[in-house]
C-alpha cells in the first residue's frame, strides 16, 4: 500500500496524537462524561487508521501489526473476564460484583472497577476494528505477492 | 423539535432510497452515510450524547471499510432481469409491509408520548444507579454494572465477528 503526499502526510503527524489522546480521555473519564470503552476505542482505532492510510507500510511490517494487535484484543477480553470472575470469589458471590472501594461520586477515581472495565473493553475495542481494517489491506496484497 | 427531527428522518430516507436505486456503488456508500450522520443529530437532538460520541466515530470508519471494499471489488452494481420468481418476491415483499404498516397503525395510539416513558424499571435505574454504583455518568453504571451480562455478550461478539473476517478474508492458508 503506497503512501500519500506530503501535506497529507505531515497533517497526519499533527493530528493523530492528538486523536489519540482524546480517545483515551474518553475512555478514563468514561465514568464521568458521556462516552466510555467503546466510544473511546474506536477513537484510537481511527487514529490507527489515519497513520496507516496516511503513510503506507510495506507488507512484513503490516503483518507484524496484525499479529500484535490480535494479541492484544485476546489479552484484553481474557482480563475481562478474570476481573468479572474475581467478583465470585470476594464478598458476596456474585459475577460482576464491584468489589473495589466506591469513593465519591464525581471524582477521578471512583465506582470501584468501573474504570477497569471501561480501560480493558476500549482496548479491544480498538484492536478489534483495527484488525478488520488491516485484514483488507493485508489479504489483498498477500495473494499478489 | 420534532418538527426538525422529522425533516432529517425525511432527509435519511430520501439517503436510503437513492442508496438503493445508485448505480454506481461508491455513491451509494456515501448515500448511506447520509443516514448514519442524521441519525447522529437525531440523538444530539433527543439529549443522547452517549449515543451519538459513538455513532458519529463508527459512522465515519465503517464508511472507510466499505470504500475500501468498494474499490477492491468492483464499482458497478450487476443488473438481473425480474423472472417469476422475482415477481413472487416482489408480491410477498409488498405483502409483509402492508401488514406491518397496519399493525404499526394500530398499536401506535397506545405508546407513551416521546420522551415521556412510563417503564417501572426505567425509574428505579434512574434513582438508584449513582448511589448503588458510585459512576457520575448514568449510562456507564447500567451498562457494566446493572447489565454487565450483556456488555460481557457484546465484546464477545466483537472477538467472534474479528475471528470470521480474518478466517474469511484470508486466501492463502498459513504456512
Amino acid at each position: 500500500m503506497k503512501g500519500m503526499t506530503v501535506i497529507v502526510k505531515k497533517t497526519t503527524q499533527l493530528m493523530a496524537g492528538i486523536i489519540f489522546l482524546y480517545g483515551a480521555y474518553v475512555i478514563i473519564h468514561g465514568h464521568l462524561t458521556p462516552g466510555g470503552g467503546f466510544a473511546g476505542g474506536v477513537i484510537i482505532a481511527g487514529a490507527f487508521i489515519l497513520v496507516t492510510l496516511a503513510f503506507g507500510s510495506d507488507f512484513l511490517n503490516l503483518r507484524k501489526e496484525e499479529t500484535g494487535s490480535t494479541s492484544t484484543e485476546n489479552i484484553a477480553i481474557l482480563v475481562i473476564i478474570l476481573l468479572s470472575v474475581t467478583g465470585l470469589f470476594l464478598g458476596t458471590k456474585v459475577f460482576f460484583l464491584n468489589f473495589l472501594p466506591k469513593g465519591n461520586v464525581g471524582e477521578l477515581v471512583s465506582a470501584g472497577v468501573l474504570p477497569l472495565y471501561n480501560i480493558f473493553v476500549g482496548i479491544e475495542v480498538a484492536s478489534s476494528i483495527f484488525i478488520i481494517f488491516l485484514a483488507l489491506i493485508i489479504f489483498k496484497e498477500e495473494e499478489s505477492i | 423539535m420534532e418538527l426538525a427531527i422529522t425533516i432529517i428522518t425525511g432527509f435519511m430516507i430520501l439517503g436510503a432510497v437513492y442508496a438503493i436505486h445508485a448505480r454506481d456503488l461508491l455513491s451509494a456508500v456515501i448515500a448511506c452515510g447520509i443516514v448514519g450522520y442524521g441519525l447522529v443529530i437525531c440523538f444530539l437532538l433527543l439529549k443522547a450524547p452517549d449515543l451519538a460520541i459513538v455513532q458519529i466515530v463508527v459512522e465515519t470508519i465503517t464508511l472507510i471499510i466499505m470504500v475500501a471494499v468498494v474499490l477492491d471489488s468492483s464499482r458497478e452494481e450487476a443488473y438481473t432481469k425480474l423472472d417469476s420468481q422475482g415477481y413472487i418476491h416482489a408480491l410477498l415483499s409488498l405483502i409483509i409491509l402492508i401488514a406491518f404498516f397496519y399493525f404499526f397503525y394500530i398499536s401506535i395510539s397506545d405508546l407513551d408520548l416521546l420522551g415521556k416513558g412510563s417503564l417501572r424499571m426505567a425509574k428505579a435505574y434512574i434513582e438508584g444507579a449513582a448511589g448503588k454504583t458510585g459512576s457520575a455518568n448514568l449510562v456507564t453504571g447500567v451498562v457494566f454494572d446493572f447489565r454487565g451480562y450483556d456488555t460481557l455478550g457484546e465484546a464477545t461478539v466483537l472477538v467472534t465477528a474479528v475471528l470470521g473476517v480474518i478466517a474469511i478474508l484470508r486466501l492463502k492458508g498459513k504456512k
